[in-house]
C-alpha cells in the first residue's frame, strides 16, 4: 500500500527552514543552468535567423567570412544574368551586391575609447527584397545618391546618435539616419545599412565584399554553387546563406552550451549533496515515525517511495523556483562579438518552455538522485531497534 | 587547542555528512576560481602591454589599411622614438579547424619594438636574414608538430593563395612573417595594417596621440592613435557581457554552496541541542561553545577551499587546458587565490555563525529536559 503523499508534505512543513535552504540551493542551480542555455540559445538564434533558406551568398572562392572577402565590380555583372537568380515584380533579378566592413562607432556614455565594432553594410536596393526578415519599423528607406543610413533596431539604446533624425559621423562623412529596422531579431538588428554605391567611395575602393540574391526554385542551390564554380570568368563560391550565418554561430554557440553543461553539473553535485544531508536528517529524526510505519504493516517499497517522493517534491519546488528566478532575463538584450566578423552583436536570451520544462526535470533528478540513499536506509531500518 | 579532538570527534559523527559538505565547499571553490580565472585571462592582455608603446589604426575601421607614407611622418612626431608597422593576415592552415594569428611585420623594427619576445639569436638572424621566413610561438609548435625548418602552407584568406614560409621558433603564440613576403606579391594592395610605436615618456601619450590624429584627420585615412594598455583593453571589452555573466554565475555558484553548507551546520546543531546542554553544565562557557562550533565550521570551510582551490590550479596545468586553443595563457592568478580563501572565511561566518550563537544562547534547564 501507498503511503498518502499528505504525510510527506506535513513532514517538511516540519522543517521549514531546512528544507527551504535545500529547496532554494536546487532553485540556483535550475536559475543558472536555464539562464546559461538561455544565453546560448539566444546568441544561436540571432545567427540562425539571420540567413533564409532561399538565399545565396556569394564569397570570394577561399574567403570564409564576409569581411575578408572582395568581389570586383565586372564580376556583378556576369553574376546577375546567372539563371538562378529569382526576379523581383518589376522584372529585375533580386540581387544585392554588398561591401562589408566593420566601422568604429562611438558607445553611448562611454569616453573616447569606449567604441565598438559595428557593421556597415552598403546594399542594393532590392536587399530589402532579398532579406525578407527587414522590416522598417519607423521612417523611410535611405535614397539612392544620398548620404542616408538605416540603423538596427538593436544599436538604439546602446550607441550614441543612432535614432531617426540623427547625424552618425563615421569615415570622414555626416550620415542622416532616416530609418530603423528589425530583422526578426537576427544579427541583421546589430548592423548599419546604407547604399552600396555610397558605402563603396568611401571605404573599400572599386569592389564588393559579397553578393546576396534570392533563388528561383530553392532546391536547385547545388546546381546553382556548381554552375558558379564552373565559371572561369569568376572566382566566387556559394554559400547558403542561412548555412553560412549559422556555421558563425557554432564555435561560440558550443562554447556557451560547453560551459552551461559544465558549470551546472559541477553545481548540481553541490545541490545533491545538500539533498542528501538533508534526506538523511530526516530520515534520523524521523526513525520512530517509520517504524511505526512498517510496524502497521506499510512495505519497505512503500517507505522508500514515500521518500524518494519527498526529496523529489522539495526539488521540484527548488525548480519552480529556479525556473521564476531565470525567467526575468528572457528578452533581456545583451552582448558580445561575433569572432567570424570582429563586430558587436546584440541579441536577446531567450527563455524557452522547453529550456523550463527541462529545468524542472534536472531539478526533480537532482532531487531523485539525492534522496536514494536516505531512502533505502529509511526502507531498511530494523523495526524493532527503531521503536524503542 | 586543547579542544581539537573534541572538534575532530563531532566532524566524525556523520562521517558522510562532513564529507559531502566539504566537497560542495571544494566544487564551489575550483567553480568560483575557474570563472574568475577566465575573466582575469581575458583582460590580462592590457596588463602585459607597456605604458610606452602607442598604437596607430585607421580610425574609420581597423580593416581599413594606412598608408606606407606615415611611417616617416609618425617618425618625425615629437617624443616619438621608433616605428614599425604590421598587417593581419588572416590565413588559414589545414582543414582550418584551429585557429591562430598571423602577423606580416617589418621583422628589425618590430623585433625591436617587441625586445620581450624571447627568440634564440641565432634563430633571430636566420629571421631576419630570409625574406621567406617565419617565426612561430611554442603553443603552435605543440598543436601542430611544427618543427624549426619546415615550410608551412597557410592559404590566405584576404589574400589568396599559399603562402610558404620557412619556420624559426619563438615563445609565445603566434606566426610571424615578413611584411616583404606579402608586399612583393600584392604591391598595389599591402600597406601596413597598424603602426606600433615607442615613445619615449609614457605621459606624453595624449598629446603624442592628439598630434598625430589632428595631422591625419583630413586626409583619406584618418588615424585613431593610443597606448597599446587602451587597445588591449578595447579588445577585451570586446566579450561584452560575457564578464560580467561569469562574475554573475561565480555569485550564484558560491550563495548555492552557502545553503548547503549552512544548512548542514544548523542540521548539525539541532541534533547536539542536548549534548550542548551537557556540555555547558560541566563548565563550558557560552564563549567557548561558539568558537567550538566556528572552528567546526572553518575545519569544512577551508579544507573545502583548499582542495577546490589546488584543483583549479592543478587541473589546467594537468589537461593542458591553458595551452592554445580557445583561452591561451589560462592560469588562476594569486589574486583569485586570495579572494578565493575570503570567500571560504566568509563561509565559515556565515555559516556558523547562526548555529553558534544559537548553541551559546541555549538555556540549559530547558534543553537538558530533553536528555534521556
Amino acid at each position: 500500500m501507498k503511503i498518502p503523499l499528505v504525510y510527506n508534505l506535513r513532514s517538511v512543513t516540519q522543517r521549514p527552514v531546512s528544507t527551504a535552504l535545500t529547496a532554494l540551493g536546487i532553485g540556483l542551480v535550475v536559475a543558472v543552468f536555464v539562464a546559461m542555455l538561455a544565453l546560448a540559445n539566444g546568441f544561436i538564434a540571432a545567427l540562425t535567423k539571420t540567413g533564409s533558406v532561399d538565399n545565396v551568398l556569394l564569397l570570394r572562392r577561399g574567403a570564409d567570412s564576409e569581411l575578408s572577402s572582395g568581389i570586383p565590380r565586372d564580376a556583378i555583372s556576369i553574376i546577375s544574368t546567372s539563371p538562378y537568380i529569382a526576379t523581383g515584380t518589376d522584372g529585375r533579378p533580386l540581387i544585392s551586391p554588398e561591401t562589408y566592413i566593420v566601422i568604429n562607432i562611438q558607445r553611448m556614455g562611454g569616453d573616447a575609447f569606449a567604441v565598438a565594432n559595428v557593421v556597415a553594410r552598403g546594399v542594393s536596393d532590392k536587399a530589402f527584397e532579398v532579406r525578407r526578415n527587414i522590416k522598417i519599423i519607423e521612417g523611410r528607406r535611405f535614397a539612392s545618391g544620398q548620404s542616408e543610413i538605416c540603423v538596427g533596431s538593436k544599436l538604439a539604446g546602446r550607441f550614441a546618435n543612432v535614432n531617426v533624425g540623427d547625424v552618425l559621423r563615421f569615415s570622414n562623412r555626416n550620415w542622416n539616419v532616416v530609418c530603423r529596422f528589425t530583422a526578426d531579431g537576427s544579427s541583421f538588428e546589430s548592423e548599419i545599412w546604407g547604399e552600396n554605391e555610397q558605402f563603396q567611395g568611401v571605404f573599400r575602393g572599386n569592389s564588393f565584399q559579397d553578393v546576396a540574391f534570392r533563388l528561383k526554385d530553392p532546391a536547385s542551390f547545388e546546381d546553382a554553387k556548381r554552375a558558379f564554380l564552373a565559371d572561369q570568368r569568376i572566382q566566387v563560391d556559394a554559400h547558403r546563406e542561412s548555412e553560412f550565418y549559422a556555421n558563425q554561430s557554432q564555435l561560440l554557440g558550443n562554447i556557451l552550451r560547453f560551459l552551461a553543461l559544465m558549470i551546472t553539473s559541477i553545481m548540481a553535485v553541490g545541490a545533491v549533496f545538500g539533498a542528501v544531508n538533508t534526506m538523511y536528517a530526516a530520515v534520523s529524526s524521523r526513525t520512530p515515525e517509520i517504524a511505526v510505519l512498517l510496524t502497521l504493516g506499510f512495505q519497505p517499497r512503500s517507505v522508500m517511495a514515500s521518500f524518494l517522493a519527498e526529496s523529489a517534491v522539495i526539488a521540484f519546488f527548488g525548480g519552480i523556483i529556479g525556473c521564476l528566478l531565470a525567467l526575468p532575463i528572457n528578452g533581456v538584450v545583451t552582448s558580445t562579438t561575433n569572432w567570424a566578423s570582429f563586430s558587436e552583436i546584440a541579441f536577446a536570451f531567450r527563455v524557452t518552455p522547453q529550456l523550463l520544462l527541462a529545468g524542472i526535470i534536472f531539478a526533480v533528478v537532482m532531487g531523485l538522485v539525492g534522496g536514494f540513499f536516505p531512502a533505502r536506509r529509511a526502507s531498511k531500518l530494523p523495526v524493532i531497534q527503531a521503536l524503542r | 587547542m586543547k579542544f581539537l579532538p573534541l572538534v575532530l570527534a563531532n566532524l566524525k559523527r556523520h562521517k558522510l555528512r562532513t564529507v559531502l559538505t566539504t566537497l560542495s565547499v571544494a566544487l564551489a571553490l575550483f567553480l568560483f576560481a575557474s570563472l574568475r580565472s577566465v575573466v582575469t585571462t581575458l583582460t590580462a592582455g592590457s596588463e602585459v602591454s607597456s605604458a610606452s608603446r602607442m598604437i596607430v589604426q585607421n580610425s574609420t575601421a581597423f580593416v581599413i589599411p594606412l598608408p606606407m607614407s606615415y611611417a616617416a611622418r609618425l617618425a618625425s612626431v615629437p617624443h616619438v622614438e621608433s616605428v614599425t608597422w604590421a598587417n593581419w593576415f588572416g590565413g588559414k592552415y589545414g582543414d582550418g579547424k584551429k585557429f591562430f594569428a598571423q602577423f606580416a611585420i617589418d621583422p628589425a623594427t618590430y623585433l625591436k619594438m617587441y625586445p620581450e619576445l624571447a627568440i634564440a639569436e641565432d634563430q633571430k638572424e636566420a629571421f631576419l636574414k630570409e625574406r621567406s621566413a617565419a617565426i612561430i610561438g611554442e603553443g603552435l609548435v605543440r598543436s601542430f608538430g611544427w618543427k624549426v625548418g619546415d615550410n608551412v602552407t597557410i592559404q590566405g584568406t584576404i589574400f589568396p593563395g599559399d603562402w610558404t614560409p620557412t619556420l624559426k621558433e619563438y615563445g609565445d603564440d603566434s606566426f610571424m612573417f615578413h611584411y616583404d613576403y606579402l608586399y612583393e606579391k600584392y604591391p598595389d594592395r599591402v600597406t601596413p595594417g597598424w603602426f606600433i610605436m615607442k615613445i619615449d615618456d609614457p605621459t606624453a601619450a595624449p598629446a603624442v596621440a592628439r598630434t598625430i590624429d589632428d595631422q591625419f584627420r583630413n586626409s583619406n585615412a584618418p588615424t585613431k592613435t593610443g597606448t597599446e594598455k587602451a587597445f588591449a583593453s578595447g579588445f577585451a571589452s570586446m566579450w561584452g557581457n560575457v564578464k560580467v555573466l561569469m562574475g554573475t554565475i561565480g555569485m550564484a555558484v558560491v550563495f548555492a554552496i552557502l545553503l548547503v553548507t549552512a544548512n548542514a551546520m544548523m542540521m548539525n546543531q539541532r541534533e547536539r541541542t542536548s549534548e550542548v546542554a551537557v556540555m555547558k553544565t560541566v563548565g563550558f562557557s557560552d564563549r567557548k561553545v561558539f568558537t567550538l562550533i566556528i572552528i567546526e565550521a572553518a575545519v569544512i570551510s577551508l579544507t573545502g577551499a583548499a582542495l577546490g582551490l589546488g584543483a583549479a590550479v592543478i587541473l589546467p596545468i594537468a589537461t593542458g587546458f591553458g595551452q592554445g586553443g580557445f583561452l591561451p595563457g589560462f592560469h588562476v592568478t594569486v589574486g583569485t587565490m586570495l579572494v578565493g580563501v575570503g570567500v571560504a572565511l566568509l563561509l565559515t561566518i556565515a555559516s556558523g555563525v547562526f548555529p553558534a550563537w544559537q548553541a551559546a544562547k541555549l538555556p540549559v534547564v530547558q534543553a537538558l529536559r530533553r536528555v534521556e
